[in-house]
C-alpha cells in the first residue's frame, strides 16, 4: 500500500495512470512559469505547479492534471491556471473517455490573487463545458494540503469525487475562520474537529465525496476506473435534486442554542441525516464508513 | 452606490424590488420586456443560506420564464467565514449557484453580472465571474485582498507591493485592474439604462476574459499558455 498523501503530483500520475502512458503538455523543460512571482523575486516552478497530459487508464484515454501541493500549496495562478483551462478545453475537442483532477490546493494563489480568481472562474466555465459535452469529469482529493478555496468550489463541479478519509475538501480554511473570528469560532489546532468539518468521512456522509477510499494510490486508481463510465449531466432536474439535499441539510443541522456548549455539531447533522450512530463515526473504519451510507436514501 | 438607487436608476421609481435582510430579488420590466434580478447588499458574506437563495431565484427562472435574462447584482465581502457553513459544505452551496447559472446560460438566458458595490473572493466566482461577462460600476471596488494583507501573507514588503501594482494589475485591488485583466468586460459609466441595453444586446456568451486580458495587456499569459495546450504535441 503506497500513501496518496505522502507521494508528489509526479508520483501519483506515475502510480495511478498505466504504466509509462502519461505525456506531458507543457512539460518543466519548457518551462513555463509565472512572471509575476519572478517579479517578487519568489522561486517559481519550471510547471507553475501543475502537471497536465494524457494518458490510459486502464487502457482507455483521459487526460488529466495533477497538482503539486508542495509548490505554494498547489496555489492558482495565471499560468496554473491557463494550463488546466487549456487541458478542459483541449478535453472538448479531442474527446477523451473522462478528464482526471487530481486537486491539491490552497485556492487562489494570493501572489497573483486578482489573476488567480479570474483563473478560477475560467476553470469553473471550462470544466463546465467539458460536463455538458457529456465527458466525465472525476476529482481525486487526499492530498495534504486538502481541496481548498476556489479549488473547492471547482472540485465540486465535478461529475464525481473521490476522497480519502484523510483528504479535506472545504472552502475557507480552519486558520482563515479561527484569524477571523476567534479560536471559539474555529480552533485550527483541533485535528479532530478539522477532520470532523471537512474531512473525506464527514464529505462522505453528506454526500459530498462520491467515493471514499482509504490513503492509498491503488485505491484511487481503482475509483477513478470504476467511474470512468459514469457521466452525470447537469439538467433542471438533476440541480433540483441537488438543491433539495443541500436545503434538506441546512435544515436539519440544530442551531447553536439547541446544541449547547458540549454538543457536537458534526456529530449532530449525520445523526440528523439519519446516520446511526454518529459518535461512532471518528472511530470507524473507512469501509464500516461506506457501508453507513449504503443504508442512506441519497445522503 | 445603493441598490435602491441603482435600480431607480435602472428601472425606474417603480421597480418592483425588495431586499429581505441582505438578499436582493426582483422581477422588472427593462424597455418592455421582463429581466430577472437577484443579488446581495450590504456587503452581505455568502454563506450556504444565501447561496441556495439565490441559486433558487435562478432555477425557478430556468423552469418559468425560458429565456429571460437575469441580472446579478453583486456586493459582497466574500464567503462567509464560519465553522457552520464550512460543516455544511459551502463549496457545494457556492458551486450549486455557479452550476445554476450556468445552466441558465446554456439554455439561452442572457446572464449579466454587475458590481455595483463591493466584490471579493468567494462571493464573486460563482456570481459574476460566471455570468456570461461582468460589468462593474467605476466606484466599485474588486479585490482578493488588500495589499497589506497581502504583504503579511507573502512576506513581502507593502512598499514592493505598491510599486509593483503601478505596473501589474495581478497584484493590487480597483476595478481598473479586473477591467485590464479582463475579468470585468467594463465600467458602467453616465447613462446605466443605456450601459444596461448594450450589454443585454452585444456580451458574448463565450469565455472571452483571457483573450480581452491579453488585449489589453492586463494578464498577457493567460491566452497564450491555453493556445500552447491546444497546439501541444
Amino acid at each position: 500500500m503506497i500513501s496518496y498523501a505522502e507521494c508528489s503530483a509526479r508520483e501519483r500520475l506515475a502510480l495511478l495512470l498505466d504504466p509509462g502512458s502519461f505525456h506531458e503538455w507543457l512539460p518543466p523543460s519548457e518551462r513555463v512559469t509565472s512572471p509575476h512571482l519572478a517579479l517578487l523575486g519568489v522561486p517559481c516552478a519550471f510547471d507553475d505547479g501543475v502537471a497536465i497530459g494524457r494518458a490510459t487508464l486502464a487502457g482507455r484515454e483521459v487526460f488529466v492534471a495533477a497538482q503539486e501541493g508542495a509548490f505554494m500549496g498547489g496555489g492558482v495562478g495565471e499560468v496554473h491556471g491557463a494550463k488546466l483551462v487549456g487541458l478542459l478545453q483541449r478535453a472538448q475537442r479531442d474527446r477523451p473517455t473522462a478528464v482526471l483532477l487530481l486537486a491539491e490546493s490552497g485556492g487562489v494563489r494570493l501572489h497573483e490573487a486578482n489573476a488567480g480568481l479570474i483563473a478560477v472562474s475560467e476553470v469553473m466555465r471550462a470544466l463546465l463545458d467539458v460536463r455538458a459535452a457529456g465527458i466525465p469529469v472525476i476529482v481525486l482529493i487526499g492530498g495534504a494540503n486538502g481541496c481548498f478555496g476556489g479549488m473547492g468550489i471547482v472540485a465540486r463541479c465535478a461529475d464525481r469525487i473521490v476522497m480519502s478519509d484523510v483528504g479535506r475538501l472545504a472552502m475557507s480554511g480552519p486558520e482563515v475562520i479561527e484569524a477571523s473570528h476567534g479560536v471559539e469560532e474555529f480552533d485550527a489546532r483541533d485535528r479532530a474537529l478539522v477532520w470532523r468539518t471537512t474531512g473525506g468521512k464527514h464529505r462522505f456522509l453528506t454526500g459530498d465525496c462520491d467515493v471514499l477510499v482509504e490513503d492509498d494510490v491503488a485505491a484511487f486508481r481503482e475509483a477513478a476506473i470504476a467511474s470512468l463510465d459514469q457521466p452525470t449531466p447537469l439538467t433542471p432536474a438533476t440541480l433540483e435534486i441537488e438543491h433539495a439535499m443541500l436545503d434538506r441539510r441546512l435544515r436539519a443541522l440544530p442551531s447553536e442554542e439547541s446544541l449547547g456548549p458540549l454538543g457536537d455539531e458534526a456529530i449532530a447533522l449525520w445523526g440528523a441525516l439519519g446516520i446511526a450512530d454518529p459518535q461512532q463515526v471518528p472511530e470507524l473504519t473507512v469501509e464500516a464508513v461506506r457501508a453507513l451510507r449504503a443504508g442512506q436514501p441519497g445522503a | 452606490m445603493q441598490w435602491n438607487s441603482l435600480v431607480t436608476q435602472l428601472f425606474g421609481a417603480f421597480h418592483g424590488m425588495r431586499a429581505v435582510d441582505d438578499f436582493l430579488q426582483g422581477d422588472v420590466m427593462f424597455d418592455g420586456e421582463p429581466l430577472a434580478v437577484v443579488g446581495t447588499t450590504n456587503h452581505a458574506p455568502i454563506g450556504v443560506k444565501l447561496a441556495l437563495a439565490q441559486a433558487r431565484v435562478v432555477l425557478d427562472v430556468i423552469e418559468r420564464h425560458p429565456g429571460r435574462p437575469i441580472l446579478l447584482l453583486i456586493d459582497t465581502q466574500g464567503q462567509q467565514l464560519r465553522r457552520r457553513d464550512e460543516l455544511l459544505g459551502i463549496n457545494r452551496a457556492m458551486a450549486h449557484l455557479g452550476a445554476a447559472i450556468d445552466l441558465a446560460r446554456r439554455r439561452g438566458h442572457r446572464v449579466i453580472g454587475l458590481v455595483y458595490d463591493q466584490a471579493l473572493s468567494g462571493g464573486f466566482i460563482t456570481s459574476g465571474l460566471i455570468a456570461d461577462a461582468c460589468y462593474a460600476l467605476p466606484d466599485a471596488e474588486i479585490r482578493v485582498m488588500r495589499i497589506p494583507a497581502m504583504a503579511r501573507v507573502t512576506k513581502l514588503s507593502e512598499e514592493k507591493l505598491t510599486a509593483l501594482s503601478q505596473s501589474n494589475p495581478v497584484f493590487a485591488p480597483g476595478v481598473q485592474n479586473y477591467v485590464a485583466m479582463g475579468g470585468v468586460r467594463s465600467l458602467w459609466q453616465g447613462d446605466l439604462q443605456a450601459a444596461l441595453r448594450d450589454a443585454l444586446a452585444n456580451t458574448p456568451t463565450e469565455d472571452l476574459r483571457a483573450r480581452d486580458g491579453a488585449e489589453r495587456g492586463g494578464r498577457r499569459l493567460a491566452a497564450a499558455v491555453v493556445q500552447r495546450v491546444l497546439d501541444a504535441a
